[in-house]
Order: C-alpha cells, then structure tokens, then sequence
C-alpha cells in the first residue's frame, strides 16, 4: 500500500505531464489549425452564395474568394464605414457588380454557439443562401442544421414583409404548416436547437435592419 | 511474434471482439459509420489511444497508487485523446468536423477503459501493446463491415465513389434513407453478431 504523500505527489506529476504535453502539442498546431479554421470560413462564405463545389482545393477557395468576395463595414444606421467596430458585411461582387450581401449569424443553439452565413440577394430581401459551420449541437438531431436537406430550403424565401416590416425566415416546429415566403420545414429532434437558430436569426437581421432597408426605398 | 502472444492479438478481431461479445463502444459505432472514411479515421484514433494508454499504464502499473487509479487512467486517457483531436483538428479538418463529438467522447469509450483496468495494469507492456492494437483492429473490424454496408446501402456508394450504377435508380431503385440513421445502424450491427456468433457457435449463458 502506498502512503498519502505519495499518491499525492503521484497524481501531481501525472497531470503535470500530461498538461505540459498537451500545452506544446496545441501550441505547436494551433498555426495549422487556425489556416484550416479560416479556410473553412471562406469555404462557407462562398457556399453561402453558391460558389463553392466539393472539388476545389484549398487555393482554389482562396483564389475564389479573394476575387469574389469583398468585406465591408456598416454602422447601425446603415451607413458604411472603416470602423472595425462596426457590423462586418462581406459583398459578393462578380464584374464590379454587387451580386449578394452576406451577413454572419451567431448565436446559442441546444449546447453551443452555432456561427453561420445569411446570405441575401442584391434587391436585399431575397434570400441567396444559408450555411452553418462551426456548432456543437446533437449530430443526427441539431446537427442536421448544417446538412443540404435543410439549407437547401432557404433560397428564394423572404425577409421582409410587403409593408417592409422585417420577419426574417422562421424555421417552423416540424413540417411547415404555413407555405409561405417566410417559413421553412423544421428538424424533428431538434426544436430548441431550431428555436436558438429562430432567435439569433432574427436578432442578427435586425441589426443591419437599417442597412438592408435602405435600398429598398432608393 | 511468439504463439503465446497471438491469442492476445487475434482473440479481440474474432472470439472476444469488443463490439460484438462485449458489447462496448457502441455509441460510436453507431455514429460514425455512415460513411467509410469516417469510420477508418475513427478507428486510427480509437486504436492510436488504446495502444498507447496500454503502454502507458502497463509501463507504470507497478507505481500507479492502487485506490487512484480510475483516475490516473481517467488523465492518461483524456490527454492521449485530446492530443489525438488536436493532431485530426490540424490535418484532416473535413473529416474531424464530421466526426464532431465522438473523438473526444473516445475518453468515454468503454474498450479503452476496460483494457486498462483489465488487462494493462496486470501485464507486460509488450502484451498490452499487443492487446490494445488487436482490440483497436477488432473495433475498426465491426466498423469498417457496418459503414461498408450502410455507404452502399444507403448512399449507394463506396468510399465516396458512386458505386450503384445510374441504370439502376432508372429502374425505381433509391437509396434506403433508414440506413444513414442510427436505426440502420442497429439492424446491420444485429444481424453481424447474429453471423458471427452463428459461426463461432457462441451461446449466451443462462
């Protein structure tokens, strides 16, 4: 039988080894991790706007983005601005002409704050695409948000309404009753991950209210 | 490798398979095994772990303090899978975002545990060794059949290859959308320990 001081010291040099390893090996590997983390935030960038197919490789996507894609700032009332501070915005431009607003989401969802994309079309009422990246939700239940089954019903709905009230798309609780411009079929399972999702949605749309309206009335 | 030591190596990939006699480490190989690669890289981090908190621990079995060793099991194998997460983060970022969870719940992982406390704390780190790589095969065994099954089942491919030709959803096939979910998984997995122990003539005691 081993003493108390000993089982003690024990279990204090194991931890500390183990926590010294695991220090250097994400220390050592967080550059690599963090190009991967990027290069899949452009990746979703694009396939918010539909430019993106599972063939391209990682130069390719950069490639692409840097000649498409172009981020912006807006400030509350709606004005751009230089300001980091300010709403970030990137703008689809394909021959110098602004073929899509994207917007990025975040928000709680059942676990985890899921990040994602919204990207509008240029009349800025238009859905173009949705994606989510980045969440730790349930796989098979919340998880099936990310999946094309699911975003795929997103293009072509509406965010405001005919009085230019803003509704943003609500996911609706199981099979869509409304077939309308402004509801989507929900994931069984997963209702308070979809309810996460209705809430940040709406909240994020809101805050560049005043940007996406402004064109509307020009 | 001496005969002595083949039993400890073949007995998991057949007779003893963690997954199908013991009945461990279901929870992953139901989630993982939708597609193929999914299931191969699981499996090299489930067998990367096991091979090495075997070794670990049979290397230091003899100082490990008997009424804490959950525990230092417990960190040895929490920190060999958060190195394993962290490696899978830095070089194969598809695949470990759809694996999501399940590499970090390895620490979680019955078979890893069980070999620890029952075999590597008794034996010799070349036995363990030797034990935890042919336990980490009997896993990635059962994986790799039940993903086979459910990719072309269910999306009629092969390791992301189309593999049921277009002539033949022509006719009115479609894809059996039952095995991309967990229940497919269970049906295919019934029916391989139903095979198996059909043939090795295995009957559960009463």
């Amino acid at each position: 039988m081993h003493s108390n001081a000993y089982t003690y010291r024990f279990i204090i040099i194991i931890t500390g080894v183990a926590a010294l390893l695991l220090s250097l090996a994400a220390t050592g590997l967080k550059d690599r991790q963090d190009f991967n983390r990027a290069l899949d935030t452009k990746k979703n960038i694009l396939k918010s706007v539909n430019l993106y197919d599972k063939e391209m490789d990682p130069a390719e996507i950069e490639e692409s983005y840097k000649s498409n894609i172009s981020e912006k700032y807006v400030t509350d009332v709606g004005e751009y601005s230089d300001n980091a501070e300010d709403l970030l915005l990137y703008e689809y431009i394909n021959d110098g002409k602004i073929e899509g607003y994207i917007i990025p989401i975040s928000g709680k969802g059942l676990w985890s704050t899921i990040y994602g994309f919204f990207a509008l079309k240029p009349d800025k009422k238009t859905v173009m695409g949705i994606t989510f990246y980045d969440h730790g939700e349930t796989p098979g239940l919340g998880g099936e948000i990310e999946k094309e089954w699911f975003t795929s019903q997103f293009p072509d709905k509406k965010i405001f309404d005919s009085e230019n009230n803003l509704l943003s798309v609500t996911i609706s609780k199981g099979k869509s009753i409304k077939v309308d411009d402004y509801h989507v079929d929900g994931v069984s399972g997963a209702t308070l991950t979809t309810k996460g999702v209705n809430e940040f949605l709406f909240r994020d749309l809101k805050s560049y209210e005043n940007f996406l309206k402004k064109s509307i009335q020009s | 490798m001496a005969n002595k030591n083949l039993p400890i190596f073949t007995d998991p990939i057949s007779e003893n398979n963690p997954i199908t006699k013991q009945v461990l480490g279901i929870c992953s190989a139901l989630a993982v095994t939708v597609k193929l690669d999914t299931a191969i890289v699981m499996t090299m981090a489930l067998m990367f772990v096991l091979v090495f908190s075997n070794v670990i621990i049979a290397a230091l079995r003899s100082y490990i303090p008997f009424k804490v060793r959950i525990i230092v099991m417990l960190t040895i194998i929490a920190a060999l899978v958060i190195l394993a997460d962290q490696v899978l983060k830095a070089f194969l970022f598809d695949i470990s975002k759809q694996l999501s969870v399940f590499v970090g719940l390895i620490i979680t992982n019955c078979i890893v545990m069980g070999r620890a406390e029952a075999f590597a704390m008794q034996n010799t780190v070349k036995d363990s060794a030797i034990d935890g790589l042919g336990n980490g095969l009997g896993y990635g065994v059962i994986l790799i059949l039940v993903s086979t099954f459910r990719e072309i089942l269910g999306s009629g491919s092969f390791f992301g290859f189309q593999v049921i030709p277009q002539f033949i959803y022509d006719q009115g096939y479609a894809n059996n959308g039952l095995m991309l979910l967990a229940p497919g998984a269970f049906i295919v997995l019934g029916l391989i320990i139903w095979a198996q122990r059909t043939i090795i003539g295995f009957k559960e005691e009463n």
